[in-house]
């Protein structure tokens, strides 16, 4: 605190951070900010430790018959990395820590609806993750976090059923936390603050919600069936007890397509108010942004047969879910249009916030395309299980999730510790991302077409060069994720302090101090104009 | 359109026109990422902010240009919808005449087996330029069948049959990957297809470790496990007569007709309760868990052989 003690005493008034320092202020927290930073320790824990299962397996992949460890072990690191990434990093990320932080600010409310579901769904997030890990640590699972039938049920001999319990819990710790955000931003926005007055944030958050509330209960049902069979042999999945494994996929993708935007939905959320701030402009076609985040939640649900192309389902499905999964890609690119004509005749700078957003953009646009070989029938068969799929979904969970989920911690930063970070760093670390990135994963594109399959422990030795680009763009890229997470601790103690509005952003967040007192806003605030109301001056209310 | 970086070999009939749809649709995505980024680069510099206290004019959006967006990507990705679905249907059937050849993987092994009883172990040997039908099964769990110098790939799972075509065009050894993963040692999981020329096939048919045929170790196994005791040729027995069956329609109890396919024929032999033929008694007993994949595999090109024998009329099926 020494900078704050030379500023006069108006710079630390009482807020959400300083309310209380005791162990039990946070633990026993009902606030939605605290919540919101319990959240962000919790799933930077989760990064780090799925990130380092990725560097050893990028580090065993360099050579053709494998560097490091053995293949059961192999195998077990990216069910590992999948299982910590998918579950406890991303599907938690944006949602538990930003929109756990933002929901309430942006509608204007003291909290969300149930404050109490909000700290009951960390501490489910946390027993889950803790359990995973556990069974990590005991043995580990070696499934692929795809956990198919009969290998998951039948033949696997590893910590399966400790796995799957360790996801079920966490799927109650999401349908909590997409409850609490439906009922609040239906019931609880402040006066004037219309709909379609929303910031985009929160319709991505509507969105992203109604996939939790009604996806999450079909993974649950769905592992409650695979430890059934695996405990009391009841056959629902495999053949050998009469039950059909292709169940199991048609099930588990029902919930995990959608699950795929979770993850990206709320960073299109994310990108759309950076965006809109540092060009200064209202997002070009709002509601057709704002309606593309419900389409998408729609249409995500009926395009899950696209996982199962070569499964060997009847061809006429496989007609239905690739028409599906086209139409899919039309509100995404409608997306990616309007944000792009939002910079139009804007006023753009490029503080990093920014930088995290363009990147993301540029990503998820190639995340997005390469989804087009995917939906395609005929090319689907080629690259379907291959190193194609891979890197497409990369692109759209880190490019597009990661890249959203840091830039919205860059652009709110002053916001939830009240300090500002140093800008040139975090450029420089947007830009290192942004290369390692591309670098990581785009060899990974072209190891598909040449026909290398995903999780191959060893691999035949025509593929080594593309292999060893790609463990060498990790290298980049787990350094571009370091520096962020050194200088965002470093100015919690030694940053300048933040102003309320640092950006001169529009929304009821940045209408309150920074970092807000825990009541958030002295008075419930009423809104008069639209979002995004760049082109007026703005009077800050405090 | 052969011969780019980063293309893999081209050795089907099939390959050249899903690289084709490749190609479009790279050239789509390239379109595309170069538009939006060359528009992000042009915007970012030219409406720069040149001053701090910097309000643009606010623009709401615009209708023509929503609807010019989304109509395009939409033409668009109908055309590839279109063209992708075109190409997979019309490699969906294998054409008449294809060679048959039974696959089962295992963890962690392809076993092949010829119709002549060649068997082979992780390699599958056939001739260029004849079509190539394979029917595919595991014996535990899934995996799948990849050729990528083909471009096919179809999962063989437990407890049923897929199957995969292709027609060769070039002489050669090309990889066979296993794409589902599958345990512990997915990755050893590969192997060879070795394209001969047709005369070299013929050699290499003959030559070596050619056991009987499976159509003739599939009248042992249908003798030896009491199938021949039912099914009796002239109908008159308990279970229908197997003659001229196999690829016609049968009718059941519950008034439904199904084909007499591989599928049928295996579902009939493992569960013989689940489809009973009209005119029969569901007695026979179940064979699962008593005959290998092989050995079910054999049982079904046994009784396709018999398939092709003229049968009287109303004695078809087999319950």
């Amino acid at each position: 605190m020494s900078t704050a003690t030379l500023e006069p005493r108006v710079h630390a008034p009482r807020n959400y951070l300083n309310a209380d320092y005791g162990w039990k202020s946070w633990l026993f927290t009902l606030d939605h900010k605290r919540i919101a930073l319990l959240y962000m320790v919790s799933v930077t824990f989760f990064f780090i430790i799925g990130g380092s299962f990725a560097v050893l397996m990028r580090i065993h992949l360099v050579e053709p018959q494998g560097a490091l460890v053995q293949p059961e072990t192999y195998n077990k690191l990216f069910t590992m990395h999948g299982i910590v990434m998918i579950f406890f990093f991303l599907i938690p990320s944006i949602p538990a820590v930003l929109g756990n932080f933002l929901v309430p600010l942006m509608v204007g409310a003291r909290d969300l609806a149930f404050p109490k579901l909000n700290l009951l769904s960390w501490y489910i997030y946390l027993v889950g993750g803790m359990f995973t890990l556990y069974a990590g640590l005991a043995g580990g699972v070696d499934t692929g976090w795809t956990f198919y039938t009969p290998y998951s049920s039948t033949y696997s001999n590893t910590q399966v059923t400790a796995v799957a319990i360790g996801v079920f819990i966490t799927g109650f710790s999401s349908i909590l936390t997409g409850l609490n955000f439906i009922v609040t931003i239906h019931k609880m926005r402040a006066p004037g603050l219309t709909w379609f007055r929303m910031p985009l944030f929160l319709w991505a958050m509507y969105a992203t919600s109604i996939i939790m509330v009604l996806g999450t209960p079909v993974l649950a049902i769905t592992i409650f069936l695979l430890a059934l069979e695996h405990l009391f042999h009841v056959g629902i999945f495999s053949p050998a007890l009469g039950g059909d494994p292709l169940l199991f996929q048609h099930l588990f993708w029902f919930y995990s397509h959608p699950a795929v935007y979770i993850m990206i939905l709320p960073a299109m959320g994310v990108v759309s108010e950076i965006i809109a701030c540092f060009a200064r402009k209202r997002i070009f076609g709002y509601k057709i942004v704002a309606f593309s985040s419900v389409a998408i939640a729609v249409l995500g649900f009926l395009v899950w047969g696209h996982h199962m192309f070569v499964t060997g389902q009847s061809i006429y499905e496989g007609l239905i879910f690739s028409l599906l999964s086209f139409l899919v890609a039309i509100p995404s690119a409608i997306k990616v249009f309007n944000w792009t004509s939002t910079l139009y005749k804007g006023s753009i700078s490029y503080d990093a916030p920014m930088l995290y957003a363009l990147g993301f953009i540029g990503l998820f646009t190639m995340g997005g395309l390469t989804g087009l070989f995917l939906a395609s029938l005929a090319t689907d068969v080629h690259l379907n299980g291959t190193y194609f799929i891979v890197a497409h979904f990369h692109y759209i969970m880190v490019g597009g999730a990661v890249m959203g989920y840091l830039g919205g911690i860059h652009f709110w930063w002053p916001k939830i510790s009240g300090r500002k970070y140093p800008n040139g760093w975090a450029a420089l670390a947007a830009a290192i991302i942004f290369v390692g990135f591309n670098l990581t994963f785009f060899p990974q594109f072209l190891l598909g077409y040449l026909g290398m399959p995903r999780r191959y422990a060893f691999y035949p030795a025509e593929f080594q060069v593309l292999n060893v680009m790609s463990s060498a763009g990790a290298t980049v890229l787990g350094v571009g994720y370091l520096i962020p997470l050194i200088y965002l601790m470093w100015s919690m103690r030694y940053g300048p302090v933040a102003e309320s509005n640092p950006w001169g952003a529009t929304g009821l967040e940045w209408k309150t101090p920074s970092p807000p007192p825990t009541e958030n806003f002295p008075e419930i605030p009423v809104v008069t104009e639209e979002a995004y109301a760049y082109a007026e001056e703005e009077a800050p209310l405090d | 359109m052969q011969g780019f970086p980063f293309q893999p070999e081209q050795a089907s009939t099939i390959a050249r026109s899903v690289d084709y749809l490749y190609f479009f649709i790279t050239a789509v995505t390239l379109f595309f990422t170069g538009i939006i980024f060359a528009t992000i680069f042009y915007f970012m510099i030219r409406y720069r902010r040149r001053s701090p206290d910097e309000k643009p004019k606010a623009i709401e959006g615009s209708l023509p240009l929503e609807i010019m967006w989304t109509a395009i990507p939409t033409l668009i990705v109908a055309l590839i919808f279109v063209w992708g679905s075109t190409l997979y249907f019309r490699n969906a059937e294998p054409p008449r005449g294809s060679m048959e050849i039974f696959v089962t993987g295992k963890q962690w092994m392809w076993k092949i087996e010829h119709p002549e009883g060649q068997r082979e172990i992780n390699e599958l040997h056939v001739p260029v330029g004849r079509p190539v039908k394979l029917t595919m099964t595991s014996e535990d769990v899934i995996h799948d069948f990849f050729v990528p110098a083909f471009r096919v790939k179809k999962d063989v799972n437990p407890g049923r049959y897929t199957s995969l075509w292709f027609q060769p065009t070039k002489v050669g050894t090309f990889h066979l990957f296993c794409a589902q993963y599958c345990g512990a040692f997915h990755a050893g999981m590969i192997g060879s297809v070795i394209v001969m020329e047709p005369d070299e096939y013929e050699r290499w048919l003959s030559g070596g470790v050619a056991g009987e045929s499976m159509e003739a170790a599939g009248e042992k196994l249908f003798q030896a496990n009491g199938c021949i005791t039912c099914h009796l040729a002239d109908g008159k027995g308990p279970a229908p007569s197997l003659l001229g069956v196999y690829g016609q329609p049968v009718h059941l109890t519950d008034g439904q007709t199904v084909t007499a396919d591989d599928a049928y024929v295996r579902e009939s032999i493992l569960l013989p309760r689940a489809k009973i033929v009209a005119g029969y008694t569901p007695i026979m007993p179940s064979y699962q868990g008593q005959l290998t994949e092989e050995q079910i595999g054999n049982l079904i090109a046994y009784i396709r052989l018999l398939g092709k024998v003229q049968a009287k009329p109303q004695e078809e099926g087999k319950q």
